[in-house]
């Protein structure tokens, strides 16, 4: 009991510190994000927003996949589809197809398109040069507009692969209105 | 004896009585005690949940629950048993049983201590609370993956501010017992002198300290997400709920040795006291700790090998989490010969001890086997996961808390649990535990998934087995509060050694501990 303060300072320190270590890590949960960002960016993993580069420009005609394509969209007032349901192509060689997509409310809306494919490992073989979903895509109001798609099959595609499906569906960018509102409809339903 | 007999007459309470004794407490065995039955609550709580889940996948179909129900019970029986019960259990024994083994008189912030405890009940409210809001509780997982997470109802809402508040209050008890260790010790008590619960708590504190802020970050993410605009998860803006598994699991592995460490602790006590020996390899056992807590934080990823992580990432996290397994192994083979040639007795934690050793390390070694990416990726949200987790959580840190309890029991209350009561919990325990969680082992190598209210008739009898199983666990753990009230109300009173081979500053202070203790600091020889 004789020297009760030192050691109270003592522990007020340690506790500061231990208190600006716990705040630190917060942020280092956010820092996590960049971090990750770029670890995607550096290994190639996860790059659906940009252009794909090809190498190998030999076509194989001994093959022939059968490339289906599929459209969504998530609570989204769009109308969207792809203007040929399934092309035939060699791998290596160039195609292009078109998407249409039709604004159906009476104001401006962004989406984003997010593609995914079936098999899921056709996709490293699946090249696409040109593509709505490298970026946003703004509507205006009841605006209707056709997109193409060019991409390239990697001739390297594992040979048991005959058939892939490219599937986009588009989600609304940043607006929280739509997400909101079927929500909203759910819990109203709900009650 | 002099400097005991005055601290014993002054026994009694100062200050305010009835309930707002308890509410004003800043006495660490008070708040200790309240951390305690806090958490004994939530264990019914979440076995209530949990038994309903077993009712309903007793036969395949649809009998008890709805889906959506169901996926709420089994997302908070999660979040209520190890945000709710195991982690606050331990902060209460750091709480009762830190300061009497340092020789400390109280924690170093008492006051600090009183708002930690406070906070739970507030949290637990909201959590449960969330059940009875439109749309009913969280029904994401205990992970609360992204983008379920993202779109769930408000019920989603008050569980991330539960999990905020839970994480105030962890990381306030982390620090108090950092400092309190750091600082408090009696004299002679060197660190390498420290008893190996104390050991095995300040470095579970640190891990603490380093990741419930950043489970913290990724809900708050998660919240942005669902109301500010962000997209931190959500693919729409360009962002990846893959990532929320990175940073959830960067949280979660360090999570669950959160879990297991202070179990760790608390079995190294209790068998030196019946092999009546001291604890081989002390050292090492210290290194081991440590050296599990720093690889803890580098092999997140293996909770998600399929998602399509590159095969070196796989590789490298298959074998960082094999890496893990050895200073586990050190421990386990520590406590073997710790008992090796002792003169060994089974008194009910002693019990509990062994039996922890026996069946934590088969939950051990199928971590193992979850850890082979190859094999993983066939058992990756099976069934066989589910019995991997359970081994260790409940047959570790659960099995080790109740060895914790009723060897420290005495202590707490001056009368010795009842032998016979005690015996029958455990040995009613350890068998209908594994008549729940074994048949879960082959349901998941034949493939049931995790999480689903309804199944294929092939699973039909081990699910029969598991809910007959649950339901004697279930209710054997009522046997736990018959012995804590009969010891509490009476029984054979407990010498200041209740144990005949317990060593440590906690057995020289009388039984029960009296309210104050160590005012003036003990030399430890
Ligand atoms: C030898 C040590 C251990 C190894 C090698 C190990 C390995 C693993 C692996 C690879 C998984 C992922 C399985 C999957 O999702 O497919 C897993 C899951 C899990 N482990 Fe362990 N583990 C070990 C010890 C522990 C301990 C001590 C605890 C807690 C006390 C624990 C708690 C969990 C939990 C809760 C999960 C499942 C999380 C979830 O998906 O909900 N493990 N473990
Ligand atoms: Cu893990």
């Amino acid at each position: 009991m004789s020297h009760p303060t030192p050691v109270a300072a003592e522990n007020r320190r340690l506790l500061v510190r231990l208190g600006i270590a716990a705040v630190v890590m917060f942020g280092f949960g956010f820092l996590l994000v960049p971090f990750y960002e770029k670890i995607c960016e550096v290994t190639g993993i996860n790059n659906l927003l940009k252009p794909d580069t090809v190498a190998n420009t030999q076509v194989d005609i001994t093959r022939t996949i059968t490339v289906q394509f599929d459209a969504n969209t998530h609570d989204l007032p769009w109308r969207f589809r792809p203007l040929q349901t399934h092309v035939k192509v060699h791998p290596g060689e160039l195609v292009t197809v078109v998407y249409e997509v039709s604004n159906t409310r009476n104001e401006p809306v962004t989406g984003q398109a997010v593609p995914s494919y079936g098999p899921q490992l056709a996709g490293q073989f699946f090249r696409k040069l040109e593509c709505f979903c490298f970026s946003k895509q703004t509507l205006a109001a009841g605006e209707k507009r056709t997109m193409p798609v060019a991409f390239v099959v990697d001739p390297a595609l594992p040979a048991d692969v005959t058939t892939i499906t490219l599937s986009y569906t588009f989600f609304e960018v940043a607006g929280r209105r739509i997400a909101d509102d079927a929500a909203g409809r759910r819990a109203g339903a709900a009650s | 004896m002099a400097a005991v007999m005055p601290d014993h007459l002054h026994d009694a309470h100062h200050g305010p009585t009835g309930l707002m004794r308890w509410i004003t407490t800043t006495n660490h065995k008070d708040i200790g005690t309240m951390y305690l039955i806090f958490s004994f609550i939530m264990f019914l709580s979440g076995g209530v949940m949990a038994l309903t889940i077993r009712a309903e996948l007793f036969q395949p179909g649809l009998q008890v629950v709805q889906p959506e129900f169901f996926n709420q019970l089994t997302t908070m029986h999660g979040l209520v048993m190890v945000f709710g019960a195991i982690m606050p259990a331990f902060v209460g024994f750091a709480n009762w049983q830190i300061p009497l083994m340092i020789g400390a008189s109280d924690m170093a912030f008492a006051r600090m201590n009183n708002w930690s405890f406070w906070l739970l009940p507030v949290a637990a409210v909201l959590l449960i609370g969330s059940f009875f809001v439109p749309g009913g509780a969280t029904a994401a997982g205990w992970t609360l993956y992204a983008p379920l997470s993202v779109q769930m109802g408000m019920g989603m809402d008050m569980a991330i501010f539960a999990i905020h508040i839970m994480g105030v209050s962890s990381i306030m008890g982390a620090i108090n017992i950092v400092v309190t260790i750091l600082n408090m010790r009696a004299p002679g008590m060197t660190m390498m002198k420290m008893p190996l619960f104390c050991w095995t708590w300040l470095i579970t504190a640190y891990l603490l300290i380093a990741v419930m802020p950043v489970l913290a970050g990724a809900v708050t993410m998660v919240l942005t997400d669902r109301h500010f605009g962000t997209s931190f998860f959500s693919a729409a803006g360009g962002g990846d709920p893959v990532m929320y598994q990175h940073i959830f699991w960067f949280f979660g592995h360090p999570e669950v040795y959160i879990m297991i460490l202070p179990a760790f602790g608390i079995v190294s006590q209790i068998i030196p006291t019946f092999a009546r020996k001291p604890l081989f390899g002390y050292a090492s056992m210290v290194y081991a700790t440590s050296s599990i807590a720093i690889l803890s934080f580098s092999v997140w990823a293996h909770h998600m090998f399929t998602t399509g992580m590159p095969a070196v990432g796989q590789l490298f996290f298959m074998y960082a989490t094999m890496l893990i397994a050895v200073p586990t192994g050190v421990k386990v083979f520590n406590w073997i010969a710790t008992m090796w040639r002792g003169s060994l007795t089974f008194e009910t934690p002693m019990l509990w001890a062994v039996g922890f050793i026996f069946v934590f390390t088969m939950g051990g070694f199928t971590g193992l086997i979850c850890a082979i990416a190859p094999i993983d990726i066939q058992v990756q949200d099976t069934y066989y996961v589910v019995a991997h987790f359970h081994y260790v959580l409940v047959a570790g840190s659960l099995f080790a808390l109740f060895a914790g309890a009723y060897y420290w029991l005495p202590k707490w209350t001056g009368h010795m649990p009842d032998e016979r009561i005690g015996k029958l919990h455990f040995w009613c325990s350890i068998v209908f535990f594994n008549i729940t969680f074994f048949p879960m082992h082959f349901l998941g190598l034949a493939g049931m998934p995790r999480r689903i209210p309804d199944y294929a008739l092939q699973f039909a009898d081990f699910n029969m087995m598991a809910s007959i199983g649950a339901f004697g666990f279930g209710l054997s753990q009522l046997i736990f509060l018959v012995a804590v009230v009969k010891c509490v109300r009476g029984g054979e009173k407990a010498a200041a050694r209740s144990w005949e081979g317990a060593e440590g500053l906690e057995w020289t202070v009388p039984s029960p501990a009296p309210h104050h203790t160590f005012e003036e600091a003990p030399v430890f020889k």
